[in-house]
């Protein structure tokens, strides 16, 4: 427990100090609505096309932040400190998932207001959308942190990441927009299947804690 | 880390698919629906079925291998995911010509379990780009293991996932595969996928044994190396190209 307040002390220390990611992610977000604009020829948006624009947003300025969430450790040689450390792979794994979705819910508290001004998103539907969010970032950190440590150890570590974690993220895409989608409705927000896909979400952060607290061991040996 | 090819499995294999498809074509009946082409049927679903329990079936074989820590459970795990790969090929292109038959397109976004397999597909292609990415021999196969366990995982929740949004926009009655399937027809699919299963065994199996077969030739090799440099054997240092033809 301590080792776990240690590391993530120390990444949202670094953070605070370099403002390397968070910034960087806000920015790529604002930009890429803009691109959307003009992308999708519309000005406002509604439902399903609004419930994309957002959750393919946010989950590839996630993918910025994944693939930087370990270059420290592996670069200025944190993975060898915490291997010869008596403490255990999982508290480094629990780390950063904190810390991924500490900066995504930073990202959101930035990029859904401005999404939500760009588009005439009515505000009634982002309350709800902010449950939804927190689950899928959940989801995201997991796998992106499991990805990531993966990833940050091969040859072609910026291709492997995006590459491994589209595919796997697709679940979350699918419950996350489908909870998301009738919220951000042009009459206002519904709650059609809304319980059914955050329970989906849920289920999905779930397995992937388990898998990642089963296995993180293993990618720490050497 | 030692495999041999085997002997009687493929024997099995091609008796009991040719007997799956002579029973596919003179004792099952055609589908009172669909007509001829729902034969396609006892090809695609096998594969399907196979590559999917292939699928799995790496997943524990990552399990134990990274539980014992013996290469030989990495390479049973590769070589269960390359097969089922190969048969995921052929589970896509089956599926093309059957959705293009009864369908007229080729690709159908609101049939679930197409597109779950798409995804669960592009998955496991990952597998080869991030396996040969990792150069040291070890934490390769530890990192292989690592993404069959959790790609393992993934699958039946994408499959949940993807039924769910599809299920939505078109409500579908929840038949299994064999629902509407004689007595006659369940026999012949029974004998096909039995058929698929048998041959997707004997591909590993031959697989593995070739995996093994190269791995100890390169030990002779080195072997054949180090004594001709070492000048204590009788054999004059042979060439390398000479030594392959020999």
């Amino acid at each position: 427990m301590n080792a776990f307040r240690a590391i993530l002390a120390k990444d949202l220390r670094t953070e605070l100090r370099t403002l390397e990611s968070v910034p960087a992610m806000a920015l790529f977000a604002a930009t890429t609505f803009v691109l959307f604009r003009f992308g999708l020829d519309r000005t406002t948006l509604e439902g399903s096309l609004a419930a994309g624009v957002l959750l393919a947003t946010v989950l590839f300025a996630a993918i910025l932040a994944i693939n930087r969430v370990f270059v420290a450790e592996r670069e200025q040689g944190g993975f060898d400190v915490i291997r010869l450390a008596p403490v255990d792979g999982t508290s480094l794994f629990a780390a950063k998932v904190c810390v991924l979705a500490i900066y995504l819910l930073a990202l959101e508290l930035i990029a859904v207001p401005v999404f939500a001004i760009l588009f005439g998103v009515g505000a009634a539907g982002l309350a709800p959308l902010a449950a939804v969010l927190v689950l899928a970032d959940l989801g995201l950190a997991t796998v992106g942190a499991l990805v990531s440590s993966i990833a940050v150890n091969s040859r072609a570590r910026d291709l492997i990441g995006p590459l491994l974690l589209l595919p796997l993220l697709v679940p979350v895409m699918i419950a996350a927009a489908g909870a998301a989608e009738p919220l951000l409705a042009a009459g206002g927000p519904a709650y059609g299947e809304f319980g059914q896909w955050m329970a989906i979400l849920a289920l999905y952060d779930l397995v992937f804690v388990a898998v990642g607290y089963a296995v993180y061991d293993f990618l720490l040996e050497d | 880390m030692s495999f041999k090819a085997p002997r009687i499995l493929p024997a099995l294999t091609v008796v009991t698919l040719a007997a799956g498809f002579i029973l596919v074509f003179y004792f099952a009946p055609n589908d009172a629906d669909q007509g001829f082409i729902q034969k396609i049927f006892y090809l695609h679903v096998p594969l399907a079925v196979c590559a999917l329990v292939g699928f799995m079936v790496a997943a524990v074989q990552a399990i134990l291998h990274l539980r014992s820590g013996d290469p030989g459970w990495d390479a049973r795990s590769y070589v269960s995911i390359h097969i089922s790969v190969i048969l995921g090929v052929a589970v896509l292109i089956t599926g093309s010509i059957w959705a293009r038959a009864s369908w007229g397109k080729w690709f159908v976004w609101d049939e679930p379990t197409l597109v779950s397999f798409l995804i669960v597909f592009l998955l496991y292609c990952t597998y080869y780009p991030l396996r040969y990415a990792i150069e040291d021999r070890e934490r390769q196969a530890r990192y292989a293991s690592v993404f069959a366990i959790t790609a393992g995982a993934f699958v039946p929740l994408n499959f949940l996932a993807v039924r769910l949004a599809e299920s939505l926009v078109h409500p579908r009655v929840f038949a299994t595969a064999d629902g509407g399937l004689t007595p006659k027809m369940t026999v012949t699919f029974l004998v096909c996928l039995a058929g698929m299963a048998l041959l997707w065994q004997t591909l590993v199996r031959f697989e593995l044994a070739a995996k093994s077969t190269r791995a100890r030739l390169a030990r002779l090799r080195r072997a054949l190396d180090q004594d001709a440099v070492a000048g204590g054997s009788r054999i004059a240092p042979v060439p390398r190209r000479a030594s392959g033809a020999g």
